[in-house]
């Protein structure tokens, strides 16, 4: 299979979305909220403080705050846009035509998610100026935020690799949309219940000695709220590994199960996409 | 250029498609006839690698549906029957897109786009937004659409419903200068006159059969055999009924009684059909008229669809 640099989907889906007022006041509300978060947490600091001085240690607060408030947005607008890229088409009647152009299954696959993501790049990169105003009061590394929006982008991918899947595989817009949001709801709150249920369950059936919990040790690596807490405060995972006893980087196993389920996602995508065909080049 | 061999498409119990063996050489204009539901838009979906046949395949230009979708693909122009159009994007930017997608070089496609448009005669839309042109100019663009790879097969599901007869004339010139260009043609309609106009082939699918095959005339031929005679009378009587109830080729006799008329199916020779008429003046019978039906391709369709049984 051949990967079309030039993605007729993608050049599309690109074309089709910033033409739209949606986008655009999208980006303008997300600004907008992220800068009265800002300004308004330096200004409440300052001002009740009295000092009129930002200290490095609120600068660090502030990053992980949004930090978290943009790993939400993330998860909460990916599905959103990707879960209705196949079904949408479907429902407008224009997948028969796509489908019967010589473009791989591949092709309009990857066009569909990049498109997608694209636009929540352009997102995060629009908010970049407010989010790095943290560095004009030091407490912050460049590695960290880089590291932080790596992550970002890895959790991107994949929730949109799981939007499309659904999206190509259930008919309707509303039911892909409702199972991409479960998944969602799943890794980013149920895992971290799982994670406590777990650890809960090993100290009650080990008693007093202390053994390995390789099942918690999961649940934690694949909670990207945990791991959103490790990157900030390194120390965190110390204290996760000393509850699980398992020394494995909570980093590496979310970046290996994160990627294995895009990969799965897209595959499931591709084979699923042109269902009735034995064979799709 | 088209063999299909066996096409069944079964979904449980139901066949969509039953058995369906067809070929077409090239350059021929194929006209589906049938009812809804009777198989034609399964066929052209199998055709165009959108479903997979249950048994049987189908061959485009030596492509198997089933195992080169990929090829077939490129040797088709697929219309269906139902189809929506990207909002956002321009008339020829719908038609660059497609183009694309075909692998088509972006140099070549802005040659061909304003070609492409002035076939289909929408030039003077050509930056107008897809979605508020007319239905008539929605179905000749995407006819444009189905034609910018230059493909050898032309599968058009219904191209002319829901459009107004200015419209249909339109998309029937077109499909006039397809056929001239040497296109393969497979279309279906619901008006039927149309096909009889453009198709060197007809074939009638019924239930998933079909049920009849060849070109219009050698099917009406097919019907001759049995010609259909209408009678008007000054005054019905029931002497006139009886006379013609008791000729040996007459059958399915009908009288109408309000136009003082009565038809019948007659199996004889015309040598028979000159007898019976010289006879029935010899009765004095009072006979207006005695004339012989034409038969157009509505009538041959159901004709030919009257007591098959739906699988």
């Amino acid at each position: 299979m051949r990967i079309n640099v030039n993605n007729p989907v993608l050049v599309k889906e690109v074309k089709l979305r910033f033409r739209s007022l949606k986008s655009f006041t999208g980006i303008l509300f997300y600004l907008i909220a992220m800068s009265i978060f800002v300004f308004g947490y330096i200004f409440v600091t300052t001002a009740f403080t009295g000092t009129g001085f930002f200290r490095p240690d609120q600068s660090f607060l502030l990053f992980g705050l949004l930090t978290f408030i943009q790993l939400g947005l993330i998860l909460f607008i990916t599905p959103g846009l990707t879960a209705g890229s196949i079904s949408t088409e479907r429902e407008k009647q224009t997948l028969n035509m796509l489908l019967t152009t010589s473009q791989s299954s591949l092709q309009i696959i990857i066009g569909k998610l990049s498109s997608s993501i694209a636009f929540l790049v352009l997102m995060l990169i629009a908010g970049l100026p407010i989010y790095s105003l943290v560095f004009l009061f030091g407490g912050i590394s460049p590695g960290q935020l880089g590291l932080i929006f790596l992550f970002f982008f890895l959790t991107m991918v994949t929730v949109g690799s799981i939007g499309v899947m659904f999206s190509t595989i259930i008919r309707k817009t509303i039911v892909a949309m409702i199972a991409t949001y479960g998944t969602m709801i799943f890794l980013a709150g149920v895992t971290a219940f799982f994670f406590i249920i777990t650890i809960q369950v090993n100290m009650i059936g080990s008693g007093a000695a202390v053994t390995p919990a390789p099942l918690a040790h999961f649940w934690a690596s694949i909670n990207p709220g945990i791991l959103v807490f490790t990157l900030l405060n390194p120390t965190t995972e110390g204290f996760v590994n000393e509850l699980t006893q398992i020394e494995f980087p909570i980093w590496a196993g979310y970046t290996i199960f994160y990627v294995l389920i895009s990969a799965s996602a897209i595959l499931i995508s591709i084979k699923k996409l042109r269902v009735n065909m034995k064979r799709s080049k | 250029m088209i063999e299909i061999k066996g096409l069944t498409k079964k979904y449980g119990s139901f066949y969509a498609l039953n058995d369906l063996n067809l070929s077409l050489s090239e350059g021929t204009v194929f006209g589906f006839v049938g009812a809804n539901g009777a198989g034609k838009s399964t066929t052209f979906s199998i055709l165009a690698t959108l479903l997979q046949p249950t048994a049987g395949d189908a061959f485009i230009n030596g492509k198997s549906v089933k195992n080169d979708p990929h090829e077939v693909r490129k040797q088709i122009g697929y219309m269906p029957d139902f189809f929506g159009v990207y909002d956002q994007l321009k008339a020829d930017e719908y038609l660059d897109f497609y183009g694309a997608s075909y692998g088509i070089p972006a140099a070549k496609r802005a040659e061909l786009i304003p070609q492409l448009l002035e076939l289909v005669n929408l030039t003077h839309k050509r930056y107008e937004y897809v979605d508020v042109l007319s239905r008539g100019m929605k179905q000749r663009l995407c006819l444009a659409r189905s034609l910018i790879h230059d493909p050898k097969v032309l599968i058009l599901d219904e191209p002319a419903s829901g459009l107004d007869p200015r419209a249909r004339v339109e998309m029937r010139d077109i499909l006039k200068q397809l056929k001239s260009m040497g296109k393969t043609i497979l279309i279906s309609s619901h008006i039927l006159p149309e096909l009889a106009e453009m198709c060197d082939e007809i074939g009638v699918i019924d239930g998933g059969r079909l049920i009849a095959h060849g070109s219009v005339s050698d099917i009406q031929a097919q019907l001759k055999g049995e010609r259909l005679i209408s009678v008007k009378l000054k005054g019905l009587t029931d002497r006139a009924m009886r006379f013609f109830e008791e000729d040996p080729f007459v059958s399915g006799l009908e009288q109408h009684k309000e136009k003082h008329m009565i038809t019948f199916k007659y199996r004889g020779s015309e040598d028979d059909q000159m007898r019976l008429l010289k006879h029935a003046l010899e009765e004095q019978l009072s006979i207006l008229s005695f004339a012989e039906q034409e038969t157009d391709l509505e009538d041959v369709f159901m004709e030919i669809t009257k007591g098959v049984e739906t699988v």
